[in-house]
C-alpha cells in the first residue's frame, strides 16, 4: 500500500476510469491544460485529449447541465466545480434535473454524473469563498452525497461514484488536498453508503465527516491523555443517505454523542444526526447530544474573526468536558 | 483632457501601480491573506473610463480585482489597505477583504467574488436610478471570461428591454485564470457578442488611457442621455498572475514581452515627454513622492490600526433595531 496525497488519489481514480471506459469524461474550469486548481487532473489532458478532459468556460450551470444531458445518453461525466461556492450557480441543474430525472421519468432516464468540489473555510477567503454546502445537498432527495476524509476514501468513493448510476456529489475540502494517507495498490471501490469507525472508544461518540474527522481524532487523543475519556470517532463519509445503523450502533455502545461540523448549525449534519439518534436510540442516551458547529454568520475575512467563527479541536474537547462535567 | 489632467491621471495611475505592488509585498510578508488579485497593466481601463464618468456620483460595481476602481471612485487608499490587513478601520471593517472592497458613500457598490455576479446587480442599480429619476449611470467593470456566464446575457437583455442606464465595461485581458480566451469563448471579440441584444458597443485599446477616455466619453454620453445600455470592450493585459497563487506558466513569454512594451504608464508618460510637457526627472520625483506616501501614510495607517474584536463577531449579519422585525413601529 502506497502513501499518496489526497489530490493524487483523486487524480488516480479519474485516470483509471478514463482509461477503462471511453464514455468517461472530466470537465471543469482549468482542469485541462492547467491540470486543475488542486492538481486533481494533472497530466490527464495530455493523456486523454481535449475532448475528454475539457476546459470549460465559466458557465457553471451551463456545463453542469451539459454534463447531466450527456449522462442521459450514457456518458460518465466527472464535473469539477472549482469551489463549492460556484456550485450555488449550478444548483438548478443539480437539484432540478440530476436529482429528479429518474423519478419524474418513472425510471426511464438516469443521470449518472459525478460532481466533485472543494468546500470549507480555507484561509481568509472571505464570505463568498468559504461556503460549506454539504448540508444543502444532504437535504435533496435523489442525490447521493459523500465526503472523503482521507486519500483512500477520496480514491475509492470517486471510483464507485463514476460507476454508480445515480448522481453523486463529492464534497472535498480546500485544505485537505496535500493530506497524505495509504491507498491500496490494487483498484478499490469504496461503498457509497455506511460509516467508518476511525477510532474505537467506549465513553462518547464523536461524529465527524471530511475535515472534522481530523478534529475529532485530535480531540479524542487529548481526552484520552488528559481526562481518561475514551472517545469513539465515527467518520460519516456518506451524508446522503446517512448511516442510521452506524449511528445507532455507536451511540448504543457509548451512550453519548457529539457531532462536529464545520458548517453553521441550522438544518445541518448535526441536526440530522441528532434527529436520527432521537428516532433510533433515545433511551440509550446518558446525556443530551451536543453539536459543535460554526457560528451562524457569513465567514469574515479578518483572521481572528474567521478563527472564532469556525470550530476547532479545543471546542470539541470543551464540549465533551462539559458533557462529563470535568 | 488638458495637460494638467493628463499629469494628474499619470500620477493616479502610478499611484495605482505602486499601491498594488506594495500589496504584493505585504502579501508575501503575510500581512494580507486570502485571495489577492492585482491590477498592474490594466490601470488605463479604470482610470480612462472613470475619468469620463462622475466618480462619487455615478454608481460603480466590479469583481474581485477591485482596489483601484474603489480608489478612483474616491475611496481612501488608507482604508483600502487597512481592509486588506483585515482591520476594523478598513473600508469593509475587516470583514470583506481584498475581493470585497465597498465604499457606498462614494457610490462604489462593491467588489464581488463570484464571476458574473455583478452583471444583473448593475442592471438593478440602473433600474433604481430610473425609478428615482436621477442623472446618474450604473457602471459595471468585469473581465472577458465573465461574459460566458448566463448572467451576462440575461442582464444585457433586461438592460436593453427596459432601457436601463448601464455601461458595461469589459476589461479583456485575454485570460480567465489560466484559460486563454480563444479556448473558452466562441466569439473572441467581446464587443460583437452584444449585437444580438441591439446594444451599441465598441472595442478600444485598453493600454492608452486617452483612447479609453474618449471611447468612454462617447459611451457615457449615450447612457446618460437616456438611450439605454452600452458595452465597451477594452483590450488589456495583467502583468502579474491571476492571483497570488498563479505563476502565469500558461502564457508565452513573447506575448508577455509584447504587452510589457505597451505599459499604460509609459505610453502616457512618453507622450507627455514628447509633447515637451514633462520630463523623466519629474516622473521620478512623482514616483518617489508616491512611494513615500504609500509607506508613511497608507501602510503606516494599516499597520497601526486595530483588528476587529471577537465580541463583534455577530455584527452586520442582519439589520439592527429594525422595528418591523417585531411587527412594525407602534
Ligand atoms: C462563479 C465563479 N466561477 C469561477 C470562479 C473562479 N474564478 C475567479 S476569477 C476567474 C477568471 C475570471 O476571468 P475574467 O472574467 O476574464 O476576469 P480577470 O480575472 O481576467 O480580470 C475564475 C474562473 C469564481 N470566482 N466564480
Ligand atoms: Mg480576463
Amino acid at each position: 500500500m502506497a502513501e499518496i496525497m489526497f489530490w493524487e488519489a483523486v487524480r488516480r481514480a479519474q485516470d483509471e476510469e478514463l482509461a477503462r471506459d471511453p464514455m468517461v469524461l472530466v470537465m471543469g474550469e482549468d482542469v485541462g491544460v492547467a491540470g486543475g486548481t488542486y492538481k486533481a487532473t494533472l497530466g490527464l489532458y495530455d493523456k486523454y485529449g481535449p475532448d475528454r478532459v475539457i476546459d470549460t468556460p465559466i458557465s457553471e450551470n451551463g456545463f453542469t447541465g451539459l454534463a447531466i444531458g450527456a449522462s442521459f445518453l450514457g456518458a460518465r461525466p466527472v464535473v469539477e466545480i472549482m469551489s463549492v461556492n460556484f456550485a450555488w450557480l449550478a444548483m438548478d441543474q443539480i437539484i432540478n434535473t440530476a436529482a429528479k430525472v429518474r423519478y419524474m421519468s418513472g425510471g426511464q432516464l438516469e443521470a449518472p454524473v459525478v460532481i466533485r468540489s472543494p468546500g470549507g473555510t480555507a484561509h481568509q477567503l472571505g464570505a463568498q469563498h468559504s461556503a460549506r454546502m454539504e448540508k444543502v445537498f444532504m437535504g435533496i432527495a435523489g442525490l447521493r452525497v459523500v465526503t472523503p476524509s482521507n486519500p483512500r476514501q477520496a480514491y475509492g468513493l470517486l471510483k464507485s461514484a463514476i460507476r454508480c448510476n445515480d448522481p453523486v456529489f463529492i464534497n472535498e475540502h480546500e485544505l485537505m488536498y496535500n493530506l497524505k494517507g495509504e491507498v491500496p495498490d490494487d483498484e478499490y471501490y469504496h461503498p457509497l453508503v455506511g460509516s467508518e469507525i476511525a477510532r474505537p472508544g467506549r465513553d462518547v461518540t464523536l461524529f465527524g465527516y471530511n475535515i472534522s474527522v481530523h478534529w475529532c481524532l485530535k480531540a479524542a487523543e487529548i481526552l484520552s491523555r488528559q481526562y481518561s475519556i475514551e472517545a469513539e470517532v465515527v467518520d460519516l463519509f456518506a451524508l446522503k443517505p446517512v448511516d442510521r445503523d452506524g449511528i445507532r450502533e455507536s451511540v448504543t455502545r457509548t451512550h453519548r454523542a457529539v457531532i462536529v461540523e464545520e458548517a453553521e448549525p441550522a438544518v445541518g449534519v448535526g441536526a440530522e444526526v441528532m434527529a436520527i439518534i432521537n428516532e433510533e436510540c433515545f433511551f440509550e442516551l446518558d446525556a443530551a447530544p451536543v453539536r459543535v458547529s460554526a457560528v451562524d454568520i457569513p465567514i469574515p475575512y479578518n483572521h481572528t474573526l474567521e478563527k472564532a467563527a469556525i470550530p476547532e479541536v479545543d471546542d470539541v474537547v470543551a464540549a465533551v468536558k462539559k458533557m462529563f462535567g470535568v | 483632457m488638458n495637460v494638467a489632467d493628463k499629469k494628474r491621471l499619470l500620477r493616479e495611475m502610478l499611484f495605482a501601480r505602486r499601491f498594488e505592488e506594495r500589496c504584493y509585498e505585504a502579501y508575501v510578508e503575510r500581512k494580507i491573506g486570502g485571495f489577492l488579485h492585482l491590477y498592474p497593466g490594466e490601470e488605463a481601463c479604470a482610470h480612462g473610463v472613470l475619468e469620463a464618468a462622475r466618480p462619487g456620483h455615478d454608481y460603480v460595481i466590479t469583481g474581485y480585482r477591485d482596489h483601484i476602481h474603489a480608489i478612483k471612485c474616491g475611496a481612501d487608499p488608507k482604508k483600502v489597505m487597512a481592509e486588506l490587513y483585515g482591520r476594523e478601520t478598513g473600508s469593509s471593517r475587516g470583514r470583506g477583504g481584498s475581493m470585497h472592497i465597498f465604499d457606498v458613500a462614494n457610490r462604489f457598490m462593491g467588489g464581488y467574488a463570484l464571476v458574473g455576479g455583478p452583471f444583473p446587480l448593475a442592471a438593478g442599480i440602473g433600474k433604481a436610478i430610473q425609478m428615482k429619476g436621477g442623472d446618474e449611470i450604473s457602471i459595471c467593470f468585469l473581465g472577458d471570461a465573465a461574459n460566458n456566464q448566463g448572467t451576462f446575457h440575461e442582464s444585457l437583455n433586461m438592460a436593453k428591454l427596459w432601457n436601463l442606464p448601464v455601461l458595461y465595461v469589459c476589461e479583456n485581458n485575454l485570460y480567465g485564470i489560466g484559460t486563454r480566451i480563444d479556448r473558452s469563448t466562441a466569439v473572441v471579440d467581446q464587443y460583437k457578442r452584444v449585437s444580438g441584444y441591439n446594444i451599441p458597443s465598441a472595442q478600444e485599446d485598453g493600454q492608452d488611457v486617452e483612447k479609453v477616455y474618449k471611447a468612454a466619453r462617447k459611451a457615457i454620453d449615450h447612457v446618460r442621455s437616456g438611450k439605454g445600455p452600452y458595452f465597451l470592450e477594452l483590450l488589456t493585459y495583467r502583468y502579474r498572475g491571476h492571483s497570488m497563487s498563479d505563476s502565469n506558466a500558461y502564457r508565452a513569454k513573447a506575448e508577455e514581452r509584447m504587452w510589457s512594451k505597451r505599459d499604460p504608464l509609459i505610453i502616457l508618460r512618453d507622450r507627455l515627454i514628447e509633447d515637451g510637457k514633462f520630463t523623466k526627472e519629474e516622473f521620478k520625483a512623482i514616483d518617489s513622492d508616491i512611494l513615500d506616501e504609500i509607506e508613511d501614510e497608507v501602510i503606516a495607517f494599516a499597520e497601526q490600526s486595530p483588528d476587529p474584536v471577537v465580541a463583534d463577531l455577530r455584527k452586520y449579519v442582519l439589520a439592527e433595531d429594525d422595528p418591523y422585525v417585531n411587527g412594525g413601529a407602534h
